[in-house]
Order: structure tokens, then sequence, then C-alpha cells
């Protein structure tokens, strides 16, 4: 009996060190209340703690994942989940070309590619309110929407020439994460979610007859053009999409126990 | 002895971490192989894995050309819905996948039964598109109905929802997700869906016609609309 007990004991350690192994690049965000671009009715909406990946996945990364798990390699994948973009920059299965570093954030997967890639090691994507919580802040503040700097930075990025991104270059922000902004966009969760229809040139006004209570869908703030971006982007993606300038971090809930 | 025990455990607890892609989906049923022991000790005789011949104790070899049965069968295209493995609850509070559908046409859109707006001339919609196909036809097909709020949306609710509505016929059929089940259904369906306050939600209003193998034929947006052609595209796939 005791003998049982005793192994029971240790593999409970070893489940628990295994946990926190996999969470080691990770780092918590604690939860608060904040208006994002794209509220729900009340505007304000609430982020729970969570702890987020501090670089988003990387080539190598993604390589060891594609190494585990072949059905997401790019001459397997099924065509439901992604479509003929996907990994379209990569000259095999396994290997991108020689010219790309491998300290580069995956790009070119889709959304169905990056969720498997965070449930396979317990974690999830991130919700666009929790991405766009973590992302307002810079190197010392928690919301730093208010300072024309950061919002400047951000498009001078849009701007900026494209150069071969490498993954943790620029600072981290207050909570510690690198690269929200300035290397790639990413991948959320609920991306489905933002309801502005296809083309801007085309729509006049929301088109009611598409979406159900779509009057209540509003922008808050105008000026924040950086994020307007980013919202517009998910509204125009699909699931099995995927670009260039497109990677994906995930998450991970708190859970109680731990 | 303790510590066999232990390092046994681990190992076993370590091949259940690792093997998280050890398939919650029948996917990699392209991977069976069929093994065989070179030098026929058993005649003809197979295995599924790659384990030692009982009689030489050799290797066993892969056997070229012979894939596992299962695969003709049960074989789903690329592009189908089938591939979806997340679980669902009907009306009738069963538990499915969504291949449990195969072998009939289906149509299908995304609602919530607490709506207001647009849901009632959406279900309308759907009924309209029913009306219009002759009854010989309806064998073939099966109308489905999937809640964006699963958790409002439970089986008993969505029983007395299709019985309101006169939908509780054999072809019609409501569906409970699981909240990452109906967000990833939804971009399978390029629906895009967002909970504005805890009893409403936004979404696309989009009905989906799949053949019988699950692959999207045929899509119509928005309410009301001319819904013509999502007749005609049924009537070709139940003729």
């Amino acid at each position: 009996m005791k003998t049982k007990v005793f192994s029971l004991f240790i593999i409970c350690i070893t489940f628990q060190s295994l946990m926190f192994g996999q969470a080691k690049d990770m780092v918590l965000i604690e939860g608060n209340r904040y208006i994002p671009l794209y509220g729900r009715d009340s505007t304000v909406v609430e982020v729970k703690d969570f702890r987020m990946d501090v670089y988003p996945v990387s080539v190598e990364d993604y390589t060891k994942f594609l190494k585990e798990n072949p059905k997401w390699r790019k001459s397997k994948v099924k065509g439901l989940f992604a479509d003929k973009s996907y990994l379209s920059n990569w000259d095999s299965d396994l290997k991108m070309n020689d010219s790309v570093n491998s300290n580069s954030p995956i790009t070119n997967v889709s959304w169905f590619a990056a969720k498997a890639y965070c449930e396979c090691q317990d974690k999830r994507l991130p919700t666009i309110d929790e991405w766009e919580y973590a992302a307002m802040a810079d190197e010392t503040t928690k919301d730093a929407r208010v300072k024309p700097e950061y919002n400047s930075r951000i498009l001078a990025w849009y701007e900026a020439p494209k150069k071969q991104p490498v993954i943790g270059e620029s600072p981290k922000n207050i909570w510690g994460v690198y690269d929200l902004h300035g290397l790639v966009w990413e991948w959320t969760l609920d991306f489905n979610s933002v309801l502005i229809t296809g083309e801007s040139r085309k729509d006049t006004d929301k088109d009611s007859n598409l979406f159900c209570g779509s009057a209540s869908i509003n922008a808050t703030d105008l000026m924040n053009y950086a994020a307007f971006m980013r919202y517009a982007i998910r509204g125009s993606l699909q699931a099995k999409n995927s670009m260039k300038n497109l990677g994906f971090r995930c998450v991970q809930d708190i859970k109680q126990n731990m | 002895m303790k510590n066999l025990k232990a390092i046994i455990s681990m190992l076993m607890l370590l091949t259940v971490i690792t093997s998280c892609n050890s398939d919650k989906s029948k996917a990699s049923h392209e991977q069976l192989v069929v093994y065989q022991c070179p030098m026929k000790c058993e005649g003809g005789k197979t295995y599924d894995e790659n384990v030692n011949c009982p009689i030489c104790k050799m290797d066993l070899q892969v056997v070229e050309g012979e894939v596992s049965k299962k695969e003709t069968t049960n074989e789903i295209s690329d592009e189908s819905i089938f591939n979806l493995t997340s679980k669902w609850h009907t009306e009738e509070d069963e538990e499915i996948q969504l291949k449990d559908l195969k072998g009939k046409n289906l149509v299908m859109v995304m609602i919530y039964t607490s709506c207001k707006a647009a849901c009632p001339r959406l279900v309308a919609d759907m009924r309209n598109i029913e009306a219009q196909i002759p009854k010989e036809n309806l064998g073939d097909l099966q109308f489905v109905l999937v809640s964006i709020d699963p958790t409002v949306d439970t089986p008993k609710r969505l029983k007395d929802f299709a019985k309101e509505n006169a939908m509780n016929d054999e072809h019609w059929t409501f569906l409970q997700g699981t909240e990452s089940g109906v967000r990833e259904f939804a971009n399978v369906l390029s629906v895009k869906y967002k909970e504005i306050s805890p009893i409403d939600f936004s979404h696309s209003n989009i009905i989906s016609v799949f053949n019988k193998e699950g692959e999207l034929i045929h899509q119509q947006e928005g309410l009301g609309v001319d819904n013509k052609e999502t007749v005609e595209s049924i009537l070709q796939l139940t003729q």
C-alpha cells in the first residue's frame, strides 16, 4: 500500500514539473477590465488572469510540431483545414528554405493549424480581447494606448520595408512579452467574431442583412488606427487562409489548483 | 521495487502526455499499414503492429500495397466536414460526431434559440427551402440547425424549439456542441459570430448545403434572399 502511495506521489510531482516545464516560456498576464476598440454592448470587457507565450511560435518550434504530427505537414494537410497557401514558402514537408532564420516567427499557417499546435501543448490561442489587452502595454505601462509614441511606433512598422523578422530583437513589454507588435500579425481564437463585412471600399454601412445585431458593433476609438487594421485583417480572414505576415502564439488558462 | 514502479508509471504518463496527437481524429487511418513475417512462417497472416514473428522471432516487414480495409469503406475526402471530430448532442440528447450524419445531403444553418432578430427569419428560410423539396426527396436530406450558444441551448431546449416551430420530423436535427467545437464549425462554414451580451449574439446569416460526403456544394448568404439557387442545388443532389 505504501509503495502505491509513494509512486502516486512521484507521478504527481513529475506531472506538475512537466506542466511547469511546458509553461516556462510563458508569463502571467494579470486580468482586468478595459475598453477594446471593438467591445460588446457595454464596451468594457473583462479579461481574466492568463499566461501568455513570451515569444511567437518560431519556425523551429513548428518544424518540431510537424515532425510529431504528420497530418499537419504541407503534403498531408486536409483541404478543409488549410488552403493552398499553407506553408507555401516551405521547400518540403519538414524544411523551409535555407535562407530563413529558424528563429523567425512561423507564418503561412491556417487557424486550424495554429489551434492544433496550441492544443497539442495543452494551451490554446488567445481570444481577441486577451491579445489586445496584452498588446496595449509598452515597456513601462499596461495601457499605453494614450501615448502618441505607442501608436506611431506600431504604424512605423506598418510602413517600414520588409526585412526578415527575427524573434526577440525588440524590447519586451511590461508583462515580459516580446513581439506583439513589429514582427507579424497573430491569429486569435475568436478572430471570426469581427463582424466588419468584406471590403471597406464597398461598405457604406454595416450590412444589417448579413449580420444579425450588427448595429451594436461600433468602434470606440477611431484614432487607434493600428488596432483598426488588426480588426480589419481579422474580419477579412477565413480559418483555412494563411498569410506571409500572420503567425501566432499560445496562451494558457490559470488552473485553480496550481 | 518502489523505483521500478515509479519509473514504469512515469513512462506510461509520459506516453500519455506526448501522444496528444494520438488521434482524437481518425485521420491517421491513412497510415494504417499491415505487417507480415518475411519468412511467412504463418502463411499469409498479417499484423497491424510491428511485433516480432511469434515463430521465427524475426522483425516483421511492411506489406506493400496492402492497406487495412477500413480505409476504403470509411474514406473521408479532404474537403469534407466529416473531418471534424468534435462531439455534439442532438435534440434527442444523443451524442454524435458530424460523420454520423454521413450518407445524407445536409442543409445547415447556425442559430440560437433565444434570438429575436434574424434567427426566426433564418429558420423561416430553412422551412421555406424544405417546403420546396418534393416529399420523396426528403429521405435523402437532413436539415441541421447548429446552436451558436451551447450554454443556453441544451438538448431539451432545442427539442422544445423544434416542437414550437413544427420542425420535429425525422429530417430535422438540432445540435448542441462545445464552445470550441462550435467555433471550429463556424469557421468551416465561414460563419462569423460574436457574443454581444449574455443572451445575444451577432452572427452571419448563412445557409450551407453539403453533399453526402460532407463537401460544401452551395452557400446562401443573407436574410430572406431568393433561395432558388439553394433549392436547385439540393434538388440536384437528391435526384
